[in-house]
Protein backbone atom coordinates (compact mmCIF):
# COMPACT_ATOMS: atom_id res chain seq x y z
CA UNK A 1 0.00 0.00 0.00
CA UNK A 2 2.77 2.40 0.61
CA UNK A 3 3.26 2.52 -3.14
CA UNK A 4 0.09 4.75 -4.06
CA UNK A 5 1.04 8.10 -4.35
CA UNK A 6 -1.26 11.16 -2.62
CA UNK A 7 -3.57 11.35 -5.50
CA UNK A 8 -4.15 8.27 -5.77
CA UNK A 9 -5.64 7.35 -2.51
CA UNK A 10 -7.99 10.39 -2.26
CA UNK A 11 -9.11 8.74 -5.63
CA UNK A 12 -8.55 11.32 -7.68
CA UNK A 13 -7.83 9.13 -11.05
CA UNK A 14 -10.86 7.56 -10.61
CA UNK A 15 -12.77 11.01 -10.39
CA UNK A 16 -10.93 12.15 -13.64
CA UNK A 17 -11.46 8.46 -15.20
CA UNK A 18 -15.49 9.48 -14.32
CA UNK A 19 -15.32 13.18 -15.53
CA UNK A 20 -13.54 12.28 -19.08
CA UNK A 21 -15.91 9.46 -19.68
CA UNK A 22 -18.94 11.74 -19.20
CA UNK A 23 -17.52 14.45 -21.45
CA UNK A 24 -16.00 12.10 -23.87
CA UNK A 25 -18.94 10.13 -24.44
CA UNK A 26 -20.48 11.13 -27.66
CA UNK A 27 -24.17 11.48 -26.88
CA UNK A 28 -23.01 14.07 -23.71
CA UNK A 29 -21.31 16.19 -25.85
CA UNK A 30 -24.57 16.04 -28.12
CA UNK A 31 -26.25 17.40 -25.29
CA UNK A 32 -24.13 19.89 -24.58
CA UNK A 33 -23.99 21.01 -28.39
CA UNK A 34 -27.83 21.08 -28.01
CA UNK A 35 -27.71 23.81 -24.98
CA UNK A 36 -25.13 25.81 -26.56
CA UNK A 37 -27.54 26.42 -29.69
CA UNK A 38 -30.44 27.46 -27.15
CA UNK A 39 -28.71 30.48 -26.05
CA UNK A 40 -27.56 31.42 -29.96
CA UNK A 41 -31.23 30.75 -31.31
CA UNK A 42 -32.51 33.44 -28.64
CA UNK A 43 -30.37 35.94 -29.34
CA UNK A 44 -29.98 35.47 -33.60
CA UNK A 45 -34.05 35.85 -32.58
CA UNK A 46 -34.20 38.62 -30.57
CA UNK A 47 -31.74 40.59 -33.39
CA UNK A 48 -33.92 39.64 -36.17
CA UNK A 49 -37.46 41.15 -34.95
CA UNK A 50 -36.29 43.33 -32.10
CA UNK A 51 -38.31 45.94 -31.21
CA UNK A 52 -38.39 47.70 -27.50
CA UNK A 53 -42.10 46.65 -26.63
CA UNK A 54 -41.45 43.54 -24.75
CA UNK A 55 -40.33 43.68 -21.16
CA UNK A 56 -38.67 41.93 -18.64
CA UNK A 57 -35.55 39.70 -19.49
CA UNK A 58 -35.61 39.37 -23.39
CA UNK A 59 -37.01 43.27 -23.18
CA UNK A 60 -33.69 43.83 -21.70
CA UNK A 61 -31.41 41.69 -24.05
CA UNK A 62 -31.94 44.78 -26.69
CA UNK A 63 -29.47 46.96 -23.91
CA UNK A 64 -27.28 44.36 -23.03
CA UNK A 65 -25.98 41.15 -24.24
CA UNK A 66 -25.35 39.89 -20.93
CA UNK A 67 -29.19 39.26 -20.54
CA UNK A 68 -29.06 36.76 -23.46
CA UNK A 69 -27.17 34.43 -20.78
CA UNK A 70 -29.88 35.07 -18.26
CA UNK A 71 -32.91 34.78 -20.50
CA UNK A 72 -31.49 31.08 -21.83
CA UNK A 73 -30.87 29.65 -18.10
CA UNK A 74 -34.35 30.69 -17.67
CA UNK A 75 -35.41 28.92 -20.66
CA UNK A 76 -33.32 25.63 -20.08
CA UNK A 77 -33.66 25.13 -16.42
CA UNK A 78 -37.59 23.27 -16.25
CA UNK A 79 -36.98 21.19 -19.07
CA UNK A 80 -33.50 20.91 -20.78
CA UNK A 81 -30.88 20.87 -17.88
CA UNK A 82 -33.50 18.38 -15.90
CA UNK A 83 -33.11 15.62 -19.12
CA UNK A 84 -29.39 16.37 -19.58
CA UNK A 85 -28.93 15.37 -15.38
CA UNK A 86 -31.50 12.79 -15.67
CA UNK A 87 -29.48 10.73 -18.75
CA UNK A 88 -26.20 11.21 -17.08
CA UNK A 89 -27.08 9.89 -13.98
CA UNK A 90 -29.70 7.19 -14.83
CA UNK A 91 -26.70 5.40 -16.51
CA UNK A 92 -23.78 6.69 -13.25
CA UNK A 93 -24.33 3.08 -11.24
CA UNK A 94 -26.94 1.54 -13.30
CA UNK A 95 -25.25 1.82 -16.34
CA UNK A 96 -22.36 0.10 -15.00
CA UNK A 97 -24.46 -2.46 -13.35
CA UNK A 98 -26.19 -3.14 -16.78
CA UNK A 99 -22.69 -3.48 -18.40
CA UNK A 100 -20.87 -5.63 -15.53
CA UNK A 101 -18.17 -3.25 -15.38
CA UNK A 102 -19.75 -2.42 -11.32
CA UNK A 103 -18.40 -6.15 -10.45
CA UNK A 104 -15.44 -5.35 -11.51
CA UNK A 105 -14.97 -2.08 -10.09
CA UNK A 106 -15.68 -3.33 -6.97
CA UNK A 107 -13.15 -6.21 -6.94
CA UNK A 108 -10.20 -4.09 -7.85
CA UNK A 109 -11.60 -2.70 -4.89
CA UNK A 110 -13.45 0.28 -5.04
CA UNK A 111 -15.15 0.67 -1.50
CA UNK A 112 -18.79 1.20 -2.50
CA UNK A 113 -19.13 4.47 -0.38
CA UNK A 114 -15.87 6.02 -2.20
CA UNK A 115 -17.44 4.88 -5.32
CA UNK A 116 -20.74 6.46 -4.95
CA UNK A 117 -19.08 9.95 -3.78
CA UNK A 118 -16.54 9.73 -6.89
CA UNK A 119 -19.85 8.96 -8.84
CA UNK A 120 -21.74 11.74 -7.00
CA UNK A 121 -18.77 14.37 -7.35
CA UNK A 122 -18.54 13.28 -11.37
CA UNK A 123 -22.49 14.72 -11.64
CA UNK A 124 -21.50 17.76 -9.72
CA UNK A 125 -18.95 18.44 -12.33
CA UNK A 126 -21.72 17.71 -15.23
CA UNK A 127 -24.21 20.10 -13.67
CA UNK A 128 -21.84 23.06 -13.74
CA UNK A 129 -20.75 22.13 -16.82
CA UNK A 130 -24.23 21.88 -18.30
CA UNK A 131 -25.19 25.45 -16.57
CA UNK A 132 -21.51 26.98 -17.79
CA UNK A 133 -21.87 25.90 -21.69
CA UNK A 134 -25.68 27.99 -21.67
CA UNK A 135 -24.27 30.82 -19.89
CA UNK A 136 -21.18 31.29 -21.61
CA UNK A 137 -22.75 30.85 -25.19
CA UNK A 138 -25.00 33.25 -23.86
CA UNK A 139 -22.75 35.82 -23.15
CA UNK A 140 -20.46 35.65 -26.44
CA UNK A 141 -23.61 35.36 -28.38
CA UNK A 142 -24.99 38.39 -26.13
CA UNK A 143 -21.63 40.22 -26.70
CA UNK A 144 -21.61 39.51 -30.64
CA UNK A 145 -25.16 40.72 -31.49
CA UNK A 146 -25.74 42.95 -28.89
CA UNK A 147 -24.14 46.26 -26.85
CA UNK A 148 -22.45 45.46 -23.58
CA UNK A 149 -21.46 47.92 -21.10
CA UNK A 150 -23.03 49.10 -17.51
CA UNK A 151 -25.94 46.09 -17.17
CA UNK A 152 -29.35 47.94 -15.88
CA UNK A 153 -30.98 45.34 -13.76
CA UNK A 154 -34.76 44.32 -13.41
CA UNK A 155 -34.89 46.90 -10.70
CA UNK A 156 -34.09 49.62 -12.10
CA UNK A 157 -30.69 49.90 -10.86
CA UNK A 158 -27.11 50.18 -12.87
CA UNK A 159 -24.34 48.34 -12.48
CA UNK A 160 -21.05 47.65 -14.19
CA UNK A 161 -20.45 44.90 -16.59
CA UNK A 162 -18.45 43.08 -13.96
CA UNK A 163 -20.68 43.47 -11.46
CA UNK A 164 -23.30 42.10 -13.99
CA UNK A 165 -20.63 39.33 -14.95
CA UNK A 166 -20.59 38.73 -11.05
CA UNK A 167 -24.61 38.20 -10.97
CA UNK A 168 -24.37 35.72 -13.70
CA UNK A 169 -21.64 33.59 -12.30
CA UNK A 170 -23.99 33.52 -9.05
CA UNK A 171 -27.19 32.75 -10.88
CA UNK A 172 -25.33 29.77 -12.80
CA UNK A 173 -23.96 28.22 -9.45
CA UNK A 174 -27.22 28.58 -8.28
CA UNK A 175 -28.81 26.40 -11.23
CA UNK A 176 -25.97 24.14 -10.99
CA UNK A 177 -27.11 23.22 -7.51
CA UNK A 178 -30.54 23.05 -8.36
CA UNK A 179 -29.49 20.24 -10.60
CA UNK A 180 -27.33 18.84 -8.21
CA UNK A 181 -30.32 18.31 -5.73
CA UNK A 182 -32.01 16.60 -8.59
CA UNK A 183 -28.86 14.56 -9.43
CA UNK A 184 -29.35 13.20 -5.39
CA UNK A 185 -32.95 11.50 -6.46
CA UNK A 186 -31.56 10.08 -9.64
CA UNK A 187 -28.68 8.43 -8.47
CA UNK A 188 -31.10 7.20 -5.69
CA UNK A 189 -33.02 5.72 -8.87
CA UNK A 190 -30.05 4.20 -10.44
CA UNK A 191 -28.84 1.95 -7.18
CA UNK A 192 -32.04 0.14 -7.68
CA UNK A 193 -32.11 -0.42 -11.11
CA UNK A 194 -29.91 -2.84 -13.60
CA UNK A 195 -31.36 -0.95 -16.45
CA UNK A 196 -30.02 2.50 -17.07
CA UNK A 197 -33.10 3.42 -19.51
CA UNK A 198 -35.60 3.02 -16.71
CA UNK A 199 -33.58 5.10 -14.43
CA UNK A 200 -33.31 8.04 -16.62
CA UNK A 201 -37.13 7.30 -17.26
CA UNK A 202 -37.64 7.24 -14.12
CA UNK A 203 -35.20 10.95 -12.36
CA UNK A 204 -37.04 12.80 -15.51
CA UNK A 205 -40.46 11.86 -14.68
CA UNK A 206 -39.54 13.22 -11.20
CA UNK A 207 -38.52 16.35 -12.43
CA UNK A 208 -41.75 16.40 -15.07
CA UNK A 209 -44.03 15.41 -12.23
CA UNK A 210 -42.48 17.90 -9.90
CA UNK A 211 -43.27 20.66 -12.75
CA UNK A 212 -46.82 19.77 -12.99
CA UNK A 213 -47.88 20.04 -9.13
CA UNK A 214 -46.21 23.86 -9.16
CA UNK A 215 -48.24 24.07 -12.26
CA UNK A 216 -51.25 23.35 -9.85
CA UNK A 217 -52.40 25.93 -7.78
CA UNK A 218 -54.55 24.08 -5.23
CA UNK A 219 -51.56 22.06 -3.97
CA UNK A 220 -49.49 25.46 -2.71
CA UNK A 221 -49.02 23.40 0.60
CA UNK A 222 -46.24 21.34 -0.79
CA UNK A 223 -45.03 23.63 -3.26
CA UNK A 224 -41.93 24.59 -0.91
CA UNK A 225 -40.78 21.29 -1.09
CA UNK A 226 -40.73 20.87 -4.93
CA UNK A 227 -37.42 22.07 -6.19
CA UNK A 228 -39.36 23.19 -9.53
CA UNK A 229 -40.51 25.61 -7.62
CA UNK A 230 -37.22 27.64 -6.84
CA UNK A 231 -36.09 27.13 -10.40
CA UNK A 232 -36.78 30.87 -11.01
CA UNK A 233 -36.31 32.29 -7.68
CA UNK A 234 -32.92 33.55 -9.57
CA UNK A 235 -34.71 36.45 -11.43
CA UNK A 236 -34.32 38.11 -7.26
CA UNK A 237 -30.40 37.86 -7.95
CA UNK A 238 -30.92 40.70 -11.06
CA UNK A 239 -32.69 42.89 -8.31
CA UNK A 240 -30.92 45.56 -6.46
CA UNK A 241 -30.79 45.17 -3.48
CA UNK A 242 -30.73 41.12 -4.14
CA UNK A 243 -33.58 39.54 -2.62
CA UNK A 244 -31.85 36.08 -0.79
CA UNK A 245 -34.79 34.39 0.80
CA UNK A 246 -36.31 32.92 -2.58
CA UNK A 247 -32.73 32.10 -3.73
CA UNK A 248 -31.76 30.69 -0.09
CA UNK A 249 -34.81 28.37 -0.04
CA UNK A 250 -34.26 26.94 -2.69
CA UNK A 251 -30.30 26.44 -2.29
CA UNK A 252 -31.11 24.84 1.16
CA UNK A 253 -34.00 22.64 -0.22
CA UNK A 254 -31.69 21.26 -2.76
CA UNK A 255 -29.16 20.76 0.15
CA UNK A 256 -31.92 18.85 1.90
CA UNK A 257 -32.79 16.67 -1.34
CA UNK A 258 -28.74 16.41 -1.55
CA UNK A 259 -28.75 15.06 1.93
CA UNK A 260 -31.73 12.71 1.93
CA UNK A 261 -31.33 11.01 -1.39
CA UNK A 262 -28.36 10.71 -0.93
CA UNK A 263 -28.28 8.72 2.07
CA UNK A 264 -30.90 6.71 0.71
CA UNK A 265 -28.59 6.09 -2.11
CA UNK A 266 -25.65 5.24 0.33
CA UNK A 267 -28.38 2.87 2.38
CA UNK A 268 -29.33 1.19 -0.75
CA UNK A 269 -26.11 0.55 -2.73
CA UNK A 270 -24.04 -0.59 0.10
CA UNK A 271 -25.91 -3.59 0.86
CA UNK A 272 -27.29 -4.67 -2.28
CA UNK A 273 -26.22 -8.32 -3.42
CA UNK A 274 -24.30 -6.96 -6.81
CA UNK A 275 -25.08 -10.12 -8.40
CA UNK A 276 -25.49 -8.34 -12.38
CA UNK B 1 -2.86 -7.10 7.13
CA UNK B 2 -2.98 -10.64 6.65
CA UNK B 3 -3.00 -12.65 9.51
CA UNK B 4 0.70 -13.96 10.50
CA UNK B 5 0.84 -17.75 9.51
CA UNK B 6 -2.46 -17.77 7.89
CA UNK B 7 -2.09 -21.34 5.81
CA UNK B 8 -5.38 -20.69 3.83
CA UNK B 9 -5.44 -18.54 1.14
CA UNK B 10 -9.41 -19.24 1.41
CA UNK B 11 -11.62 -20.78 4.05
CA UNK B 12 -15.04 -20.39 4.38
CA UNK B 13 -17.54 -21.96 7.54
CA UNK B 14 -21.15 -23.22 6.56
CA UNK B 15 -21.02 -20.18 3.79
CA UNK B 16 -24.66 -19.86 3.06
CA UNK B 17 -26.59 -18.04 0.42
CA UNK B 18 -30.13 -17.92 0.46
CA UNK B 19 -32.03 -15.60 -2.38
CA UNK B 20 -34.63 -13.73 -1.67
CA UNK B 21 -37.44 -16.04 -3.25
CA UNK B 22 -36.14 -18.33 -1.29
CA UNK B 23 -33.83 -20.77 -3.36
CA UNK B 24 -30.66 -21.45 -1.55
CA UNK B 25 -28.35 -21.67 -3.92
CA UNK B 26 -24.90 -22.32 -1.59
CA UNK B 27 -25.85 -24.34 1.10
CA UNK B 28 -23.43 -24.70 4.33
CA UNK B 29 -20.07 -25.02 2.12
CA UNK B 30 -16.62 -25.20 4.41
CA UNK B 31 -14.28 -24.22 1.85
CA UNK B 32 -10.43 -25.20 3.13
CA UNK B 33 -8.02 -23.73 -0.22
CA UNK B 34 -4.07 -24.26 0.57
CA UNK B 35 -1.94 -21.10 0.19
CA UNK B 36 0.01 -21.74 -2.91
CA UNK B 37 -2.32 -24.46 -4.51
CA UNK B 38 -3.91 -24.60 -7.83
CA UNK B 39 -7.28 -25.33 -6.75
CA UNK B 40 -9.93 -26.81 -9.09
CA UNK B 41 -13.72 -25.45 -8.22
CA UNK B 42 -15.91 -27.84 -10.24
CA UNK B 43 -19.68 -28.80 -10.68
CA UNK B 44 -22.59 -28.54 -13.01
CA UNK B 45 -23.56 -25.18 -14.22
CA UNK B 46 -26.14 -23.75 -11.75
CA UNK B 47 -24.42 -25.81 -8.71
CA UNK B 48 -23.74 -22.34 -6.67
CA UNK B 49 -19.78 -21.80 -7.99
CA UNK B 50 -20.64 -18.39 -9.31
CA UNK B 51 -22.31 -17.48 -6.32
CA UNK B 52 -19.87 -18.50 -3.93
CA UNK B 53 -17.29 -16.51 -6.08
CA UNK B 54 -19.25 -13.57 -5.78
CA UNK B 55 -19.78 -14.18 -2.06
CA UNK B 56 -15.71 -14.53 -1.58
CA UNK B 57 -15.15 -10.90 -3.64
CA UNK B 58 -17.89 -8.91 -1.11
CA UNK B 59 -20.69 -8.54 -4.33
CA UNK B 60 -23.19 -10.53 -2.65
CA UNK B 61 -23.54 -10.69 1.12
CA UNK B 62 -24.04 -14.96 2.98
CA UNK B 63 -27.05 -15.05 4.15
CA UNK B 64 -25.14 -17.38 7.03
CA UNK B 65 -21.47 -18.75 7.87
CA UNK B 66 -18.40 -17.13 7.29
CA UNK B 67 -16.20 -16.58 4.65
CA UNK B 68 -12.14 -15.69 5.00
CA UNK B 69 -9.05 -14.62 2.72
CA UNK B 70 -5.69 -15.63 4.07
CA UNK B 71 -7.17 -14.80 7.16
CA UNK B 72 -8.80 -11.71 6.43
CA UNK B 73 -13.02 -11.45 7.01
CA UNK B 74 -15.20 -10.89 3.44
CA UNK B 75 -17.12 -8.85 3.00
CA UNK B 76 -16.76 -7.06 6.36
CA UNK B 77 -12.71 -6.25 5.53
CA UNK B 78 -12.98 -6.99 1.67
CA UNK B 79 -11.21 -3.77 1.40
CA UNK B 80 -8.21 -4.61 3.11
CA UNK B 81 -7.33 -7.69 1.31
CA UNK B 82 -9.04 -7.89 -2.52
CA UNK B 83 -6.16 -5.44 -3.54
CA UNK B 84 -4.29 -8.99 -3.35
CA UNK B 85 -6.64 -10.90 -5.34
CA UNK B 86 -7.13 -10.87 -9.23
CA UNK B 87 -10.53 -11.95 -10.29
CA UNK B 88 -12.32 -13.19 -13.43
CA UNK B 89 -16.23 -13.12 -12.33
CA UNK B 90 -18.58 -14.70 -14.43
CA UNK B 91 -17.15 -13.81 -17.56
CA UNK B 92 -15.35 -10.31 -18.75
CA UNK B 93 -17.42 -6.63 -18.92
CA UNK B 94 -16.00 -3.43 -19.72
CA UNK B 95 -16.87 -0.44 -21.69
CA UNK B 96 -17.64 -1.34 -25.30
CA UNK B 97 -16.43 2.19 -26.37
CA UNK B 98 -13.34 2.28 -24.48
CA UNK B 99 -10.36 0.47 -26.12
CA UNK B 100 -8.86 -2.19 -24.24
CA UNK B 101 -6.16 -0.26 -23.20
CA UNK B 102 -8.36 2.34 -21.55
CA UNK B 103 -10.43 -0.05 -20.42
CA UNK B 104 -7.73 -1.24 -18.04
CA UNK B 105 -6.54 2.34 -17.56
CA UNK B 106 -9.94 2.94 -15.82
CA UNK B 107 -9.86 -0.13 -13.88
CA UNK B 108 -5.63 0.52 -12.68
CA UNK B 109 -7.34 4.13 -11.75
CA UNK B 110 -10.10 2.70 -10.15
CA UNK B 111 -7.08 1.27 -7.68
CA UNK B 112 -6.19 3.65 -4.73
CA UNK B 113 -2.92 2.18 -3.93
CA UNK B 114 -1.30 2.12 -7.06
CA UNK B 115 0.91 4.70 -8.69
CA UNK B 116 -0.46 6.58 -10.98
CA UNK B 117 3.35 7.05 -12.82
CA UNK B 118 3.59 3.71 -13.81
CA UNK B 119 -0.01 3.18 -14.96
CA UNK B 120 1.04 2.76 -18.68
CA UNK B 121 3.70 0.55 -17.79
CA UNK B 122 1.35 -1.75 -15.78
CA UNK B 123 -1.51 -2.05 -18.33
CA UNK B 124 1.44 -2.74 -21.17
CA UNK B 125 2.65 -5.43 -19.42
CA UNK B 126 -1.09 -7.11 -18.43
CA UNK B 127 -1.92 -6.70 -22.32
CA UNK B 128 1.31 -8.27 -23.41
CA UNK B 129 1.11 -11.37 -21.11
CA UNK B 130 -2.21 -12.08 -22.42
CA UNK B 131 -1.12 -11.45 -25.73
CA UNK B 132 -3.42 -8.69 -26.63
CA UNK B 133 -0.88 -5.74 -27.14
CA UNK B 134 -1.53 -5.64 -30.65
CA UNK B 135 -5.46 -5.38 -30.35
CA UNK B 136 -4.91 -2.98 -27.59
CA UNK B 137 -6.19 0.17 -29.20
CA UNK B 138 -9.16 -0.87 -30.57
CA UNK B 139 -12.26 -0.71 -28.89
CA UNK B 140 -13.91 -3.12 -26.65
CA UNK B 141 -17.18 -3.52 -28.77
CA UNK B 142 -15.03 -4.90 -31.87
CA UNK B 143 -13.36 -8.09 -29.51
CA UNK B 144 -14.02 -11.10 -30.36
CA UNK B 145 -15.36 -13.57 -27.26
CA UNK B 146 -12.07 -14.93 -26.64
CA UNK B 147 -10.21 -11.24 -26.99
CA UNK B 148 -12.30 -10.28 -24.48
CA UNK B 149 -12.05 -13.02 -22.18
CA UNK B 150 -8.10 -12.56 -22.38
CA UNK B 151 -8.85 -9.00 -21.62
CA UNK B 152 -10.31 -9.87 -18.34
CA UNK B 153 -7.30 -11.97 -17.64
CA UNK B 154 -5.47 -9.08 -18.49
CA UNK B 155 -7.11 -7.12 -15.81
CA UNK B 156 -6.93 -9.48 -12.83
CA UNK B 157 -3.19 -9.61 -13.50
CA UNK B 158 -2.66 -5.63 -13.69
CA UNK B 159 -1.08 -6.16 -10.20
CA UNK B 160 0.72 -8.80 -8.84
CA UNK B 161 -1.37 -10.66 -6.84
CA UNK B 162 -1.25 -13.47 -3.86
CA UNK B 163 -4.49 -14.83 -5.18
CA UNK B 164 -6.01 -15.24 -8.60
CA UNK B 165 -10.08 -16.09 -8.49
CA UNK B 166 -10.91 -17.03 -12.28
CA UNK B 167 -14.43 -18.29 -13.30
CA UNK B 168 -14.47 -20.58 -16.69
CA UNK B 169 -11.01 -18.34 -17.65
CA UNK B 170 -11.56 -20.59 -20.86
CA UNK B 171 -14.67 -19.58 -21.59
CA UNK B 172 -14.83 -18.88 -25.15
CA UNK B 173 -10.98 -19.42 -26.25
CA UNK B 174 -10.02 -21.51 -28.96
CA UNK B 175 -7.74 -24.70 -28.08
CA UNK B 176 -4.76 -22.45 -28.38
CA UNK B 177 -6.18 -19.71 -26.19
CA UNK B 178 -7.05 -22.88 -23.74
CA UNK B 179 -3.32 -24.22 -23.86
CA UNK B 180 -2.32 -20.43 -23.10
CA UNK B 181 -4.66 -19.79 -20.20
CA UNK B 182 -3.58 -23.44 -18.48
CA UNK B 183 0.16 -22.26 -19.07
CA UNK B 184 -0.12 -19.02 -17.46
CA UNK B 185 -1.94 -20.77 -14.22
CA UNK B 186 1.32 -22.64 -13.92
CA UNK B 187 3.84 -19.93 -14.42
CA UNK B 188 1.79 -18.02 -11.68
CA UNK B 189 1.38 -21.39 -9.45
CA UNK B 190 5.38 -21.70 -9.14
CA UNK B 191 5.88 -17.84 -8.52
CA UNK B 192 3.44 -18.84 -5.54
CA UNK B 193 0.17 -17.18 -6.29
CA UNK B 194 -2.63 -19.10 -5.42
CA UNK B 195 -5.16 -20.12 -7.67
CA UNK B 196 -8.48 -20.53 -7.53
CA UNK B 197 -10.35 -21.67 -10.92
CA UNK B 198 -13.55 -22.35 -11.27
CA UNK B 199 -15.12 -25.11 -14.00
CA UNK B 200 -17.46 -27.49 -15.34
CA UNK B 201 -15.42 -29.35 -17.47
CA UNK B 202 -13.43 -31.41 -15.85
CA UNK B 203 -10.53 -32.05 -18.19
CA UNK B 204 -10.01 -28.41 -18.13
CA UNK B 205 -8.63 -28.35 -14.60
CA UNK B 206 -7.23 -31.71 -14.40
CA UNK B 207 -4.12 -30.89 -15.91
CA UNK B 208 -3.43 -27.96 -13.82
CA UNK B 209 -4.84 -28.28 -10.13
CA UNK B 210 -3.55 -29.77 -7.17
CA UNK B 211 -6.66 -29.90 -5.32
CA UNK B 212 -10.06 -29.59 -6.16
CA UNK B 213 -13.39 -29.04 -4.69
CA UNK B 214 -16.67 -30.16 -6.45
CA UNK B 215 -20.32 -28.77 -6.10
CA UNK B 216 -23.24 -30.24 -6.65
CA UNK B 217 -26.96 -28.26 -6.05
CA UNK B 218 -25.43 -25.68 -3.47
CA UNK B 219 -22.80 -28.43 -1.29
CA UNK B 220 -19.61 -28.97 -1.45
CA UNK B 221 -19.67 -33.11 -2.11
CA UNK B 222 -16.00 -33.16 -2.03
CA UNK B 223 -12.98 -31.63 -1.29
CA UNK B 224 -9.30 -32.69 -1.05
CA UNK B 225 -5.95 -33.03 -3.30
CA UNK B 226 -6.30 -34.63 -6.58
CA UNK B 227 -3.96 -36.87 -5.42
CA UNK B 228 -6.15 -38.15 -2.36
CA UNK B 229 -9.23 -38.11 -5.16
CA UNK B 230 -7.05 -40.72 -7.48
CA UNK B 231 -6.14 -42.46 -4.23
CA UNK B 232 -9.84 -43.04 -3.49
CA UNK B 233 -10.83 -44.17 -6.72
CA UNK B 234 -12.07 -47.80 -6.88
CA UNK B 235 -9.92 -49.71 -9.30
CA UNK B 236 -11.42 -52.25 -10.69
CA UNK B 237 -10.29 -55.82 -12.20
CA UNK B 238 -12.33 -57.57 -15.31
CA UNK B 239 -11.56 -60.97 -16.31
CA UNK B 240 -12.80 -61.96 -19.94
CA UNK B 241 -13.56 -65.85 -19.77
CA UNK B 242 -15.79 -68.32 -19.98
CA UNK B 243 -16.02 -69.67 -16.52
CA UNK B 244 -17.78 -66.74 -15.24
CA UNK B 245 -19.42 -68.06 -12.45
CA UNK B 246 -15.85 -70.33 -11.32
CA UNK B 247 -14.15 -66.41 -11.71
CA UNK B 248 -16.42 -64.98 -9.41
CA UNK B 249 -16.20 -67.40 -7.11
CA UNK B 250 -11.71 -66.70 -7.34
CA UNK B 251 -12.70 -63.33 -6.98
CA UNK B 252 -14.57 -64.10 -3.84
CA UNK B 253 -12.41 -66.14 -2.17
CA UNK B 254 -9.20 -63.77 -2.71
CA UNK B 255 -11.46 -61.42 -0.13
CA UNK B 256 -12.32 -58.72 -2.91
CA UNK B 257 -15.26 -56.62 -2.91
CA UNK B 258 -18.06 -56.05 -5.30
CA UNK B 259 -17.75 -59.05 -6.96
CA UNK B 260 -20.19 -59.11 -9.68
CA UNK B 261 -20.62 -61.83 -12.80
CA UNK B 262 -22.33 -62.14 -15.95
CA UNK B 263 -22.00 -64.46 -19.06
CA UNK B 264 -18.43 -64.38 -19.96
CA UNK B 265 -17.35 -61.87 -17.62
CA UNK B 266 -16.43 -61.48 -13.88
CA UNK B 267 -15.47 -58.40 -12.13
CA UNK B 268 -14.34 -56.86 -8.36
CA UNK B 269 -12.74 -53.91 -6.85
CA UNK B 270 -9.03 -54.46 -6.94
CA UNK B 271 -8.14 -52.76 -3.62
CA UNK B 272 -4.53 -52.95 -2.71
CA UNK B 273 -3.69 -56.42 -3.88
CA UNK B 274 -1.10 -56.52 -6.61
CA UNK B 275 -3.33 -57.30 -9.99
CA UNK B 276 -0.45 -60.37 -10.99
CA UNK B 277 -1.68 -62.44 -7.69
CA UNK B 278 -5.37 -62.19 -8.92
CA UNK B 279 -4.13 -63.88 -12.54
CA UNK B 280 -2.13 -66.07 -10.26
CA UNK B 281 -5.02 -67.46 -8.37
CA UNK B 282 -7.53 -67.71 -11.83
CA UNK B 283 -5.17 -69.93 -13.82
CA UNK B 284 -4.47 -71.97 -10.39
CA UNK B 285 -8.13 -72.81 -10.09
CA UNK B 286 -8.39 -73.55 -13.66
CA UNK B 287 -10.16 -70.54 -15.19
CA UNK B 288 -9.53 -70.26 -18.81
CA UNK B 289 -8.73 -66.46 -18.99
CA UNK B 290 -8.98 -64.78 -22.32
CA UNK B 291 -8.87 -61.15 -20.98
CA UNK B 292 -7.91 -59.56 -17.72
CA UNK B 293 -7.97 -55.97 -17.53
CA UNK B 294 -7.39 -53.24 -14.47
CA UNK B 295 -9.31 -50.44 -14.87
CA UNK B 296 -9.04 -47.43 -13.18
CA UNK B 297 -12.08 -45.27 -13.39
CA UNK B 298 -11.68 -42.06 -15.33
CA UNK B 299 -12.04 -38.78 -12.74
CA UNK B 300 -14.98 -38.07 -15.07
CA UNK B 301 -16.94 -40.69 -14.14
CA UNK B 302 -15.57 -40.30 -9.68
CA UNK B 303 -17.34 -36.58 -10.99
CA UNK B 304 -20.52 -37.39 -12.53
CA UNK B 305 -20.40 -40.50 -9.49
CA UNK B 306 -19.93 -37.20 -6.73
CA UNK B 307 -22.35 -34.91 -8.51
CA UNK B 308 -24.95 -37.58 -9.33
CA UNK B 309 -26.06 -36.35 -12.57
CA UNK B 310 -23.37 -35.89 -15.11
CA UNK B 311 -22.68 -32.53 -15.79
CA UNK B 312 -26.21 -30.95 -16.75
CA UNK B 313 -27.61 -27.73 -15.56
CA UNK B 314 -28.95 -28.52 -12.17
CA UNK B 315 -32.34 -27.12 -10.83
Amino acid sequence: MSAADGPARLGLPLFASEVGMLLRRRRNQLILLALVAIPIVIGVAVRLTSSNATGGLIGSITDNGIFVAFTALVVVIPIFLPVAVSVVVGESVAGEANLGTLRYLLVVPVGRTRLLFTKLAAIAVWCLVIVSVVALAGVLTGVVLFPAGRVTLLSGTQISLLAGIGRLVVVAGYAALLMLGLSAVGLFISTLTEVPIAAMAATLTFAVTMQVLVAVPQLHAVHPVLLSNSYLAFADLLRDPIGWSGVGHGALLSLAYLVIFGSLAWARFTTKDVSS
Amino acid sequence: MTAPGAARAIETTGLTKRFRGGQVAVNAIDLAVPAGSVYGFLGPNGSGKTTTIRMLLGLIYPTAGAAALFGVPVPDRAGSVLAEVGALVEGPAFHPYLSGRANLARLDAADATTPSRTRSHRVGEALDRVGLAAAAGKRYRSYSLGMRQRLGIAAALLRPRRLLILDEPTNGLDPQGTREVRRLIGELARDGVTVFVSSHLLSEVEQVCTDVGVMSTGRLVWQGSLAGLAAQQRTRVRVQTPDSALAKGVLADLGLAAVAEEPGLASAVLGDRPPEQVVAALVAAGVAVRGFAVERPRLEDMFVELTGEGFDVSG
